[in-house]
C-alpha cells in the first residue's frame, strides 16, 4: 500500500457537476460513506450504491469515503473514486461505465474540421453539453488545461467521458501530453473509440511515428478496428521548419495545426492581433499541409468576448489557406463555421463558372468563356471545389443546376 | 384537529381552511366566479388631518403607534427596493421592541435582505408571511418552523386578495424614493431611486392606515405622484430607505453560460420560425440571464426584418430600453425597473411608461393586459408530462422562490418556458410536479437545449414549425433523455403538516406545500 489517504476531484463554491472524494482504506470495518451533496434528497441512495459498486470492482471492503458533491453525474463520481483508489493501491482494473451506442461512429480523412472545441480534461461541467454546440470536433484536453497534479485523474475522467458523453456526431478528439506521458495517455483513450489524437508541440516526424506505433500496439492488444487519425500541432520554430516532413510522416496524419502562443514565445516575440510575427509560420504551414494533401488548421483566438475580431481573424485565416480553427468557447463555433464556409458571392460566382464550363463541354469547346472573359482550367477547378464545399455544407441544393431558370443559364 | 381536506380540480389534496379562515379549492381555469362587492377601507375625514397638509411625524415608531399597531395586525410592504430594502425589517424590529405579537407580514415579495426577519418569526412578533419566500426564509418555512401557514400569491393574486378583502391590510408601510409632506410619492429621484412604485398601489388604496417612508422629502407637490397623498396617514423621513447598489443592479447582464445561450438562441429561432414573432408583436421577457439573451436575439431578428414590437411589458432592462431607443419597440409599459439604464429611461423617455401591476395582473378586473401579450417568456423549476409547472419549490421539496407575476403571465397567447433539461443533475421534466403553480393547459412550449416540446393542445404551433428543422420532442422523450444522463431521482419525503398554500390568480387554492421530512 502506497499511502492510506487519497483525495481526488474538485469542490468549492464555483465548482459544479463535480465532486471531491477523500478515501481512506482500512484493514477492517464496514464501508462508511459520508455524503454531502446538493442533490442528496434525489440521488443520495444511488450515489452510495455507485460508491459501493466501484469499491467492489477494486476488491476494497474496508474503507471510509467522504464525498463532497456538487451534482456530479455518475461517470464523474466513478472516475473520481477510481482516481483516489489508484493513489492507494496498484491495480490494472478499470471501472468502466457503459459505452453509449450513440458514440459508436468513425470519421473520415477529409471531413470538415472548421471548428474544434477545446475542453479542459478535468472539468466535467463543461463536457456534459459540449456535443450540443455543433462543433466539427470536440477535444478533451489532457495537456495545457490540466495542472500537473491533476493529470492522472484527468485521464480517468476523459476515459469515462469518451464512454458516457454524447458527442452528437462531432469528431471525438483528445489532446495528449508530450513525450512519455503522452504515450501513456493513449492507453486511457484509444480503447474508447477516439477518432483523432492531437499531438502538442510536435517537432519532427519521429514524434508522430512514436505515437502511431503506440496506437498500433494498443489496437493490436485490444483487437480494435476503429480508425484513429492524428493532428500534430506545431508550436515552435523547429516544428515549422520540419512541417512538411511532419505533414507527410504518416498515412493517419489528416491535418496539422499551428499553436501561436508557444510559437511566439519560442521566437521571443509578442503575439499581436494582426499577427505579422507569425505570418511566415502560418503560410509555411499551409503550404506544407497542402503539399502533403492534408488540412492546415489555424491557432485558437483567445478573446472569447470579441466576436467581431474573431470574425476578422477567421477571414484572414481563410484567405491564407487554412481550413479550420480551434475554439475555446462554444459561441465561437458558429462564427468560425460561417467564416470558413464559402460566402454567397463566392458561391454565385462559382455557379456561373461551373455552368459555363458545362455548357462549353456540351458544345465540345475547349475554351471556357464567361461573358467576354476566358476562364482558365485552375479557376474552373477552384469553382468546382467551392460548389462541392457548398453542397456538403448544405448551402446549395444538390439539384442546383436544374433550379436555375433557363434564361440565366 | 387537522383541517378538512379535499381533492381540487387539479387533483391536489388541499385544505378547506387556512390559518383559521375558510378557503376555496381550485375549480379549474376561469371556473371560479367571484360574488359580492370589493372590500373597502374605513372612511376617513379631512378634519382628522392637518389643514396645511403636513403629515410628517418624528419617527417610524411614532407613526406605527399613531396607526394603533397591535397584536395580530397585517402589515404590508412593497419590494421595489428589492435586495436593498431597509424599511421592512425596521418595522418588525420596532414592533418587537414594542412587544407586539402575531403580526402578519404581507410583502409583495421578499429578498435575501429580509432573512433577519427569522429572528422575529422565532420570537413571535411575526406569525406568518403571506408573500414570496426565498433562501433561508424558504428553508425555515419548509422545515415547519413558522407558526402560521405561509400563503403564496402571484403579483396579480395579491392585488386580487386585497381587492376582494381576503387580506385586509391594517397598516401599509410604503418606502418611497421621493415624497412630499402630504404623502404624494414616486419611485424616481433621490439616492434610493427604484423607477416605479406600481406594487404599492393596491396597498395604499385599500389599507386602513398608510405610512410613507422616504429619505428624499421634496416640496409639495411631488410630481408625477404614483402614490396619492390623500390616501396617506403619515409621512416619515429617515436617513436611508435603501442601499442603492442593491435596489437595482448597476447593470443587468445576459448569461455567459454557453448552454443557456443555446437555449436562448433556440427560443428566438422558434419564435421566428413559428411566426409568433412578427411586426407589431407584443412581448414580455424577464431579467434572468436567459431571458435577457432571448431579448437580444429577438432584437436582432426585429432589426433584420425591419419589424417593430408594438409594446413590451417590463420588468425593464437596458436590453429592452435599447429596443425602444433603436426603434424596434414602440412603447415600454413598466411595472419595475431592473437596472440603472431602465430607471434613467423612465425619467427621460416619454414612451417608457410606469404601469402598475394593479392594471396589468389582477384577474378580478375588467380585462387583463397579460392575455393580450403575444410572447411570454417564463421560467420554471419543474415541468411535468402534462405541461403543469412549478416555480416555488425545488425537486427536493424546499420552498425557494416566489410566484412573482408568473401565474398571471400564463394567460398570454403564447407561453414559452425556456428551461435547461437538468440543473446540476436535477431533471427539470418530471412525472408530476412537486408543487403545482400553473396548470399545463396554459403552458404552450417548453424549450430545452436538447429539444422543443409543444403542448398537444397547440396543434397550430406544432403545424407551424413542422418543416422548420427545429428539433421537436415529446416531454416524455425529454424526460427519458434527462434520466438517461442523470439517473432516475428519488422522491423527497414529506410530513402531513401543511407549511404553505399556493393560491391561483382567482384566490382559490391550487396546491399546498408540506413540511419536509428531515432525516
Amino acid at each position: 500500500m502506497k499511502k492510506s489517504l487519497a483525495i481526488a476531484g474538485n469542490s468549492g463554491p464555483k465548482v459544479r457537476s463535480d465532486c471531491e472524494i477523500i478515501l481512506e482504506i482500512r484493514s477492517d470495518g464496514e464501508i462508511e460513506i459520508d455524503l454531502t451533496s446538493k442533490v442528496k434528497v434525489l440521488y443520495g441512495e444511488s450515489i452510495k450504491n455507485l460508491i459501493v459498486e466501484v469499491l467492489e470492482c477494486f476488491a476494497i471492503r474496508h474503507a471510509v469515503v467522504k464525498i463532497n458533491d456538487s451534482g456530479a453525474l455518475p461517470f464523474v463520481i466513478a472516475a473520481r473514486l477510481e482516481s483516489a483508489v489508484k493513489q492507494l493501491i496498484n491495480t490494472d482494473h478499470e471501472y468502466l461505465p457503459d459505452f453509449l451506442q450513440e458514440n459508436n461512429y468513425s470519421t473520415t480523412r477529409d471531413r470538415f474540421r472548421f471548428s474544434r472545441l477545446y475542453l479542459p480534461g478535468n472539468t466535467p461541467g463543461l463536457m456534459i453539453n459540449a456535443g450540443l454546440h455543433s462543433a466539427d470536433g470536440i477535444i478533451l484536453d489532457l495537456e495545457d488545461s490540466v495542472t500537473p497534479e491533476k493529470k492522472d485523474e484527468a485521464r480517468i475522467l476523459v476515459r469515462n467521458a469518451l464512454r458516457q458523453i454524447n458527442f452528437c456526431g462531432a469528431e471525438r478528439m483528445v489532446r495528449i501530453n508530450q513525450g512519455a506521458r503522452g504515450l501513456e495517455d493513449l492507453h486511457f483513450v484509444i480503447p474508447h473509440n477516439v477518432n483523432l489524437i492531437l499531438l502538442p508541440k510536435c517537432e519532427s516526424a519521429d514524434n508522430v511515428e512514436q505515437v502511431e506505433k503506440e496506437i498500433n500496439s494498443i489496437k493490436l492488444k485490444f483487437n480494435l478496428k476503429n480508425q484513429v487519425f492524428l493532428m500534430p500541432i506545431i508550436e515552435s520554430a523547429l516544428g515549422i521548419e520540419n512541417s512538411f516532413e511532419i505533414a507527410r510522416s504518416s498515412e493517419i496524419v489528416v491535418a496539422i495545426a499551428i499553436g501561436l502562443e508557444d510559437y511566439a514565445s519560442d521566437l521571443g516575440v509578442t503575439r499581436t492581433l494582426e499577427g505579422k510575427e507569425s505570418f511566415y509560420a502560418r503560410t509555411r504551414l499551409v503550404v506544407a499541409a497542402k503539399a502533403a494533401g492534408i488540412q492546415p488548421i489555424d491557432s485558437v483566438f483567445s478573446d472569447v468576448a470579441d466576436m467581431e475580431m474573431l470574425k476578422h481573424n477567421v477571414l484572414t485565416s481563410k484567405s491564407l489557406g487554412f481550413e479550420g480553427m480551434g475554439c475555446i468557447h462554444p459561441r465561437q463555433i458558429p462564427v468560425i463555421r460561417h467564416g470558413f464556409a464559402p460566402d454567397e458571392t463566392e458561391i454565385e460566382r462559382s455557379k456561373k463558372i461551373v455552368l459555363a464550363f458545362e455548357k462549353a463541354k456540351l458544345k465540345g469547346l475547349g475554351v471556357v468563356a464567361l461573358g467576354s472573359k476566358m476562364i482558365d482550367p485552375p479557376v474552373v477547378a477552384h469553382a468546382q471545389k467551392i460548389i462541392d464545399l457548398a453542397l456538403r455544407l448544405g448551402l446549395l441544393s444538390t439539384d442546383w443546376i436544374n433550379e436555375i431558370p433557363p434564361d440565366d443559364k | 384537529m387537522p383541517p378538512k381536506t379535499v381533492i381540487n380540480a387539479a387533483g391536489r389534496l388541499v385544505p378547506l381552511e387556512i390559518n383559521g379562515q375558510p378557503v376555496i379549492p381550485f375549480k379549474g381555469v376561469g371556473k371560479h366566479k367571484p360574488e359580492g362587492r370589493k372590500y373597502s377601507p374605513p372612511i376617513p375625514a379631512c378634519s382628522d388631518y392637518p389643514d396645511d397638509g403636513n403629515k410628517v411625524v418624528s419617527s417610524l415608531e411614532d407613526a406605527l403607534r399613531r396607526c394603533g399597531l397591535k397584536d395580530g395586525m397585517t402589515i404590508s410592504t412593497h419590494h421595489h427596493l428589492r435586495d436593498g430594502d431597509l424599511v421592512s425589517n425596521k418595522v418588525f424590529e420596532l414592533a418587537s421592541g414594542m412587544g407586539v405579537k402575531d403580526l402578519v407580514w404581507f410583502p409583495s415579495a421578499s429578498f435575501p435582505c429580509n432573512d433577519p426577519l427569522i429572528k422575529y418569526l422565532d420570537d413571535g412578533t411575526i406569525n406568518r408571511i403571506e408573500g414570496s419566500m426565498n433562501g433561508p426564509l424558504g428553508r425555515y418555512v419548509s422545515e415547519g418552523r413558522m407558526k402560521g401557514i405561509a400563503v403564496l400569491r402571484s403579483h396579480g393574486g395579491r392585488v386580487q386578495a386585497i381587492q376582494d378583502g381576503e387580506v385586509r391590510i391594517d397598516i401599509a408601510v410604503l418606502a418611497a424614493p421621493t415624497a412630499d409632506s402630504f404623502g404624494n410619492a414616486k419611485g424616481t429621484g433621490g439616492s434610493s431611486a427604484c423607477g416605479v412604485l406600481g406594487y404599492a398601489k393596491a396597498d395604499y388604496i385599500y389599507a386602513s392606515k398608510v405610512i410613507v417612508v422616504t429619505d428624499n422629502l421634496v416640496d409639495l407637490p411631488c410630481f408625477p405622484m404614483e402614490i396619492e397623498g390623500n390616501y396617506v396617514d403619515f409621512v416619515v423621513v429617515v436617513d436611508k430607505i435603501g442601499i442603492p447598489e442593491k435596489i437595482v443592479s448597476g447593470t443587468t447582464q445576459i448569461t455567459k453560460s454557453p448552454d443557456r445561450l443555446l437555449i436562448a438562441e433556440l427560443t428566438a429561432s422558434f419564435l421566428e420560425k413559428s411566426g409568433i414573432l412578427k411586426d407589431g408583436v407584443t412581448m414580455q421577457a424577464g431579467a434572468g440571464g436567459t431571458s435577457l439573451a432571448i431579448a437580444v436575439f429577438v432584437h436582432h431578428i426585429l432589426k433584420n426584418k425591419g419589424w417593430k414590437s408594438k409594446f413590451g411589458f417590463g420588468g425593464s432592462t437596458k436590453y429592452m430600453v435599447k429596443m425602444l431607443e433603436e426603434g424596434q419597440m414602440g412603447v415600454i409599459l413598466d411595472a419595475q425597473a431592473f437596472d440603472l439604464d431602465a430607471v434613467k429611461s423612465i425619467v427621460n423617455n416619454s414612451n417608457h411608461i410606469p404601469y402598475s401591476v394593479f392594471n396589468a395582473y389582477n384577474y378580478h378586473s375588467k380585462g387583463n393586459l397579460t392575455s393580450m401579450m403575444d410572447i411570454m417568456i417564463l421560467g420554471a423549476t419543474e415541468v411535468d408530462l402534462n405541461f403543469n409547472a412549478n416555480v416555488v419549490t425545488h425537486s427536493d421539496g424546499y420552498l425557494l422562490h416566489g410566484i412573482g407575476g408568473w401565474q398571471n403571465c400564463l394567460h398570454a397567447r403564447n407561453v414559452i418556458l425556456p428551461v435547461p433539461l437538468f440543473r446540476d443533475r436535477i431533471p427539470v421534466i418530471v412525472d408530476e410536479v412537486t408543487t403545482l403553480c400553473g396548470p399545463g393547459e396554459l403552458i404552450d412550449v417548453i424549450i430545452t437545449e436538447r429539444g422543443i416540446a409543444i403542448n398537444p393542445l397547440r396543434q397550430d404551433l406544432i403545424e407551424s414549425v413542422k418543416a422548420s428543422g427545429l428539433l421537436l420532442k415529446s416531454l416524455k422523450e425529454l424526460k427519458d433523455e434527462a434520466e438517461k444522463i442523470c439517473g432516475i431521482p428519488q422522491k423527497p419525503q414529506f410530513e402531513d403538516d401543511i407549511v404553505a398554500a399556493i393560491k391561483w390568480v382567482d384566490g382559490t387554492v391550487i396546491d399546498v406545500v408540506r413540511k419536509i421530512k428531515t432525516m
